[in-house]
């Protein structure tokens, strides 16, 4: 072997508690197909993370190609020199964008011209078999082709290390050998590229140069396949990874021994199923699938992710209703008494699906009761469950906390709880350590042996599937062969069941058994040489913040939910404050008790008729009735005149009136009186005036208002409306830009590539500005169309300020998306944070003037208090750049400071 | 077992589960509690819409005893401090909304005035503050004729008119705001907090796929609907009671006019239909952040246009119509109002009850009906 691509020196990682990676100290040899191999949670990712430089380093050193990772200078010379492809099925691809695309952004991340990426993606196409398919989503891909695009855009700047995370988890075996193949080719062609992967199949490592076994963030052993069979001692890897772990971890293991099965004749099959057929609007998910299964039987399904598995356990379970084709369980249709048949099935399915917020006890509590589990035996079956699968330490704990294994085994249990005859489980061992899995299938040999429980097992394990009674071979929603292990593998003439698989596949397929992986005919790519690799990457280059941008933009285009949010959303916001904040008091009802009836008192009440604030409804009898009229909300006003009033009044009495305002809205009650007694003076001045002897001088008080003459709640809260919407939704919009990466996974392309923080953060924001400039020009015409506001004062201005608002509350947003993990905490975050000031103290409801000390403070801290008087300005008030550059100012101010916050919180590395 | 049994049995284990789904989730009950309390007591307290300590500058060209005299009764808390102006500033002061009000006082006013000659004082009001403009006017020209009333006379206002006008305000006689806004809160925090949890508690399911194990078991999904809805408007209903004795009653010593038993009836009907529309929007998204999406502009505008923030008599009638036929949540604050503020009984907002009735049984219906296949689709 010759010198070390990567060093690992005493490091050590933690995640919270979680001790990740002890103490380790590794050297990955350079120039070939090196191996990281060990079950999930072991630390494989940790370790890969941190020698591509998208973990920031805790303890130790890490050396890659020669440079220090934990400095950031070499990290960026480094980097353009490394591909990364993390963990998952196309975790790094953008499933809304075409295969082309994903390339094409990829490309545009390294600096490539449009003739270079357009070169390179043709080359990669063809290689990996894609060339047909570069306008499908990366979405609607299969697993296997996923995985092949995720390593054409790793490829496509000519790395010199490939860091590959668990590359072939959840492909067929065709897919995986192709995957593989390809590698080898790429590593022919450019031989001082060095490969590491990360792997959970031990058989896959026989293949790799070197390996290094890893258990509990240590290595256990390193060196060449062979070498590490024979320090153990064994004929597998997988053997002999069992054997090397510590001493405590392998006590209690035993190989599972499958006994032959008593296959009694003439029964009745525990499953039968006749021409399955699923479809999901075109797509066929499922396509005429028949089986019969015996009672007692282990049934293997094999097969890829998305080849249609799990929607065939759920048709069997009856969660999901066949197109066409039955099913029947013990005979009896599934369509029919359902209720019964489900007592009879337990089902397990892909991911934990248990409350992890119940108890061990409370999970097998619920299922017990939910099945109708006698409830004199309910208590005796639970403790039985706890010993037999070993839970009785953990009964009280919640599942979280425990490991995978353990996890499984509760699932098991809780399946099998009812005593089902029939066991469906979907891949109940992915990820799981081998001893964890060798112990799980014990016990399922067990039920299916001792107590004649028919078993329905997927799996990807090859070494599982050979314990099965019989399997079959799945393939884009096809079964294409079912047989006994043995038989399937004698057929193709095989020695193992792996490579009879792999041969099915081929036939499926169409690829002729000899071929090799790759279309001979299909040039290796060859990087053209006018191309310059690797050149040091400029520190600030718009070419890779226009690919996020427009990456961005395209997602969002295709996105229909946050699209609906971010441009209707505001739509029927405006329209809901426009008539929903109102503070017009009209139509108050009134109704008179009119005791008098006297021309005096009818021309009183006269006034009230006439005047547009109020409107009349039938006089009042009686005291009781003015009560309970008050009560109902039917009357808001009642009007008591008392007998004499009109003699009082002309005899200068001053006789009174009394006025029952409803006072339950306080605001309204308010105004309602402020009317009542403008009404009554008016009308007491007119009858002073008709009759007075001496006539007395008015003072009269002429209220003036300015802005806004009719006085009409719109014409002064649209305008501020407006600016609550455009910090709401940009906020909030910007802020689930960038957590979504952080949930989906692909913020991994902004640890790994050379984008830089500003790039990324300005790329990211440019799509959120543009649309919320679309939902601002669409308020603006609501404004002006609907709620019918004039624009009396500068229409530059407002331009001009809502642009620099909006690159303000977006960058907001990006602010509270460097510290928030996931969506819906940006959304909680984003909303609080900002409807508070928004609200109450940027001149909404309250005056800006009647503001004081911390109110006022908090306000002037954020954007929407120095934009509300804009906008006002701008519609109502006629104002212009004279009287509010200085507003204007300060938006800018609030840009360059959330950028500059943003650029300070964000990390360029994962923790 | 018979079927009825077996059915109510499923029900109660499952209606166990969502309870013990809702304790276990710590940020959620920290909402409820915090929604309930000191958001209820900040807003009523905080955000009121009552007359505060509005700016008022005058122009005293008169700088009589008179204007003095009307410029020293203009006082907080009601007002702040008037600052004096010249002329020349009054334009810009107002367009930088420094003042919601000038008054600007004549040469010769009290002159005029003892000559009994016509006189006229002018009162510059900024109406975007639309919300302290009105009603802030009405009480700064009441000041104002109040005291040249008492500068003619030597008496208020009253004694100078014909006509003695007596002003009552029911159910509130001091008008005090943090009455209605309490209420208020309480009551929007009740549909928003039902749409959120009911919705939160599907989508947590579906995202973890537990739903689907329940489907395979030998229940029905009304059974898990009807138990969410139940669980769900159940925490909500004892939160609102103690949040509206304890907080509303005891803290900020709000009387209640009518009675609890009723409330809490009319209550545990509404949150039911709510509950209800919180699951069906849930049905129509994914995940949690969807939901969010979704839930947020609905939350608003049931918040806002359902007559607990504005008077529905002062929205477009066909906006009440559309708010009225298509969700609960304007009845309620009728019924709330009615009950609450004004001490209705029974026999007066019976047919409410009926209505939260209808309204929950079409949203429950509607989530069934799409229960199925979305939850298995996505």
């Amino acid at each position: 072997m010759n010198e070390a691509v990567a060093r690992l020196q005493g490091v050590s990682h933690r995640y919270g508690k979680r001790l990740a990676v002890d103490d380790l100290t590794l050297a990955i040899p350079s120039g070939c197909m090196a191996g990281l191999i060990g079950p999930d949670g072991v630390g494989k990712s940790t370790v890969l993370g941190l020698m591509a430089g998208v973990r920031k380093l805790q303890a130790g050193s890490v050396e890659a190609l020669g440079g220090n990772m934990a400095e950031r200078r070499v990290r960026d010379a480094v980097s353009p020199r490394i591909a990364y492809m993390p963990q998952g099925l196309g975790r790094n691809l953008y499933p809304t964008l075409t295969v082309f695309e994903n390339l094409d952004f990829f490309g545009r991340l390294f600096g490539q011209g449009a003739a270079e990426r357009k070169a390179r993606i043709d080359d990669l196409l063809k290689a990996t078999g894609l060339d047909p398919f570069p306008d499908r989503p990366a979405g609607k891909l299969s697993g296997g082709m996923k995985q092949k695009l995720s390593l054409c855009c790793a490829l496509i700047h000519d790395p010199d290390f490939l860091i590959l995370d668990e590359p072939t988890t959840g492909v067929d075996p065709l897919s995986r050998q192709q995957f593989w193949d390809l590698i080898d080719s790429i590593r022919a062609r450019r031989p001082q590229m060095s490969v590491i992967v990360a792997t959970a199949y031990m058989e896959e490592a026989e293949r790799f140069d070197w390996l290094a076994a890893m258990d509990d963030g240590k290595v256990i052993a390193e060196g060449s396949p062979s070498e590490v069979r024979a320090k153990a001692g064994k004929d597998t890897l997988e053997e002999a990874f069992i054997a090397l772990l510590p001493e405590e971890k392998r006590r209690g293991y035993e190989s599972v021994v499958v006994p032959p099965r008593v296959v009694a004749p003439d029964e009745t099959p525990a499953i039968e199923a006749e021409g399955l057929t699923c479809r999901f609007g075109d797509f066929t998910a499922v396509d005429n699938v028949s089986f019969r299964i015996s009672k007692g039987e282990i049934f293997g399904f094999l097969g890829s992710n998305g080849c249609g598995k799990s929607t065939t356990m759920k048709m069997l379970t009856g969660l999901i209703t066949p197109t066409e084709g039955w099913t029947k369980l013990f005979g009896q249709s599934l369509s029919g008494n359902e209720m019964e048949i489900r007592q009879h099935v337990g089902y397990m399915s892909q991911a934990f699906s248990l409350y992890t917020e119940l108890t061990v006890r409370q999970n097998l509590d619920l299922h017990a009761h939910l099945f109708h589990i006698r409830k004199d035996e309910i208590d005796a079956r639970i403790e039985e469950m706890l010993t037999s699968y070993d839970l009785a330490d953990v009964a009280d704990v919640l599942p979280d906390g425990l490991p995978l294994g353990m996890k499984q085994r509760l699932q098991l249990a809780v399946a099998v709880i009812h005593r089902p005859s029939i066991l469906i489980l979907d891949e109940p061992t992915s990820g799981v350590d081998p001893v964890a899995r060798d112990s799980f299938w014990r016990t399922l040999v067990s039920l299916a042996r001792d107590r004649g429980v028919t078993i329905f097992i997927s799996t990807h394990f090859m070494n599982e599937a050979a314990r099965c009674d019989r399997i079959s071979l799945m393939h884009a929603g096809k079964v294409f062969a079912v047989g006994t292990p043995q038989e399937l593998a004698e057929q193709r003439g095989k020695a193992s069941l792996e490579e009879a698989f792999v041969s099915y596949l081929k036939e499926a397929s169409g690829i002729p058994e000899d071929a090799p992986e790759l279309p001979a005919e299909t040039p290796l790519p060859t990087p053209s040489p006018q191309f310059a690799s690797h050149a040091r990457p400029r520190r600030f280059d718009p070419g890779r913040l226009w690919a996020y941008a427009r990456r961005e933009t395209m997602e969002l285009l295709r996105d229909r939910i946050r699209l609906w949010f971010a441009l209707l959303g505001p739509v029927i916001l405006m329209i809901t404050f426009g008539y929903g904040i109102s503070f017009d008091v009209e139509n108050l009802s009134f109704a008179a008790f009119d005791q008098d009836k006297t021309p005096q008192s009818r021309a009183l009440l006269e006034n009230f008729s006439a005047s547009r604030y109020f409107s009349e409804r039938p006089d009042i009898g009686s005291s009781a009735e003015l009560q309970s009229r008050m009560k109902s909300g039917e009357v808001n006003i009642a009007i008591e005149v008392p007998s004499g009033f009109g003699r009082d009044l002309v005899s200068d009495k001053q006789p009174e009136i009394a006025v029952t305002v409803d006072g339950s809205m306080p605001f309204r009650a308010e105004t309602a009186k402020g009317y009542v007694t403008g009404l009554a003076v008016g009308y007491a001045s007119e009858f002073a005036r008709e009759n007075a002897t001496t006539a007395l001088s008015t003072v009269s008080i002429e209220p003036r208002y300015r802005y806004n003459q009719a006085f009409k709640s719109v014409n002064a809260m649209v305008p501020s409306v407006i600016m609550l919407m455009l910090v709401l939704i940009p906020a909030i919009m910007s802020a689930i830009g960038i957590v979504r990466e952080k949930e989906t996974g692909s913020i991994a392309n902004f640890y790994s590539t050379p984008i830089s923080k500003s790039e990324f953060l300005l790329g990211k924001q440019l799509p959120y500005i543009g649309v919320s400039l679309v939902s601002a020009a669409v308020l603006f015409l609501l404004a002006l169309f609907l709620f019918r506001l004039p624009l009396k004062g500068s229409f530059s201005l407002f331009a001009v300020a809502t642009l620099i608002y909006l690159i303000a509350t977006t960058g907001f947003g990006q602010l509270v998306s460097s510290f928030t993990k996931s969506q819906v905490a940006a959304v909680v975050a984003t909303a609080i944070i900002s409807i508070v000031p928004a609200v109450n103290f940027s001149g909404l409801v309250i005056p800006v003037s009647s503001l004081t000390g911390s109110g006022r403070a908090l306000g002037l801290a954020f954007p929407p208090a120095w934009y509300q008087p804009i906008s006002v300005g701008a519609f109502t008030k006629g104002l212009g750049w004279a009287d509010l550059w200085p507003n204007v100012l300060m938006l800018s101010g609030f840009c360059l400071i959330f950028f500059a916050l943003s650029l300070v919180l964000l990390k360029k590395q994962d923790a | 077992m018979s079927n009825i049994l077996r059915w109510c049995s499923n029900l109660f284990y499952l209606f166990i589960k969502e309870l013990r789904s809702i304790k276990a989730d710590p940020i959620m009950l920290v909402l409820v509690v915090y929604a309930f309390t000191l958001a209820i007591y900040t807003v009523s307290t905080g955000a009121s819409t009552e007359l505060k300590n509005l700016a008022v500058a005058v122009v005293d060209e008169d700088n009589s005893k008179l204007s003095r005299q009307i410029i020293g009764a203009i006082q907080p808390p009601l007002f702040q401090e008037p600052v004096a102006l010249n002329v020349s500033e009054v334009d810009a002061a107002l367009d930088k909304g420094r003042f919601v009000f000038v008054l600007d006082f004549p040469p010769n006013f009290e002159r005029d005035i003892l000559a009994n000659r016509d006189a006229e004082l002018q009162l510059e009001i900024d109406a975007t503050a639309i919300v302290f403009a009105g009603n802030g006017s009405v009480a700064l020209q009441n000041i104002i004729a109040n005291e040249i009333a008492e500068f003619r006379y030597g008496g208020g206002l009253t004694t100078a008119t014909p006509v003695k006008l007596v002003m009552r305000s029911a159910f509130n006689p001091n008008l005090n705001s943090v009455w209605f806004g309490a209420m208020m809160q309480v009551m929007n925090n009740i549909t928003m907090l039902t749409l959120i949890l009911s919705g939160a508690a599907l989508i947590r399911e579906r995202e973890r796929g537990t739903v689907e194990h329940l489907l395979v078991m030998p229940v029905v999904a009304s059974q898990i609907v009807l138990a969410k809805v139940l669980a769900n408007a159940l925490v909500i209903v004892i939160a609102a009671t103690l949040s509206l004795l304890v907080v509303v009653h005891w803290l900020l010593s709000v009387p209640i006019q009518g009675s609890i038993p009723l409330f809490l009836l009319g209550t545990i009907i509404y949150t039911l239909s709510i509950a209800s529309m919180g699951i069906l929007l849930a049905t129509f998204s994914t995940s949690m952040a969807q939901f969010g999406l979704l839930a947020i502009p609905v939350l608003i505008v049931l918040n806002l246009l359902s007559g607990g923030m504005t008077p529905m008599e002062s929205m477009p009638v066909w906006l009440q119509y559309a708010m009225k036929t298509l969700t609960t949540t304007p009845h309620f604050v009728s019924f709330t109002q009615a009950v609450l503020f004004r001490g209705g009984g029974f026999p007066l907002v019976w047919q409410y009850l009926l209505i939260f009735v209808g309204f929950g049984a079409v949203y429950f219906a509607l989530s069934l009906m799409r229960f199925r296949s979305a939850v298995l689709k996505g």
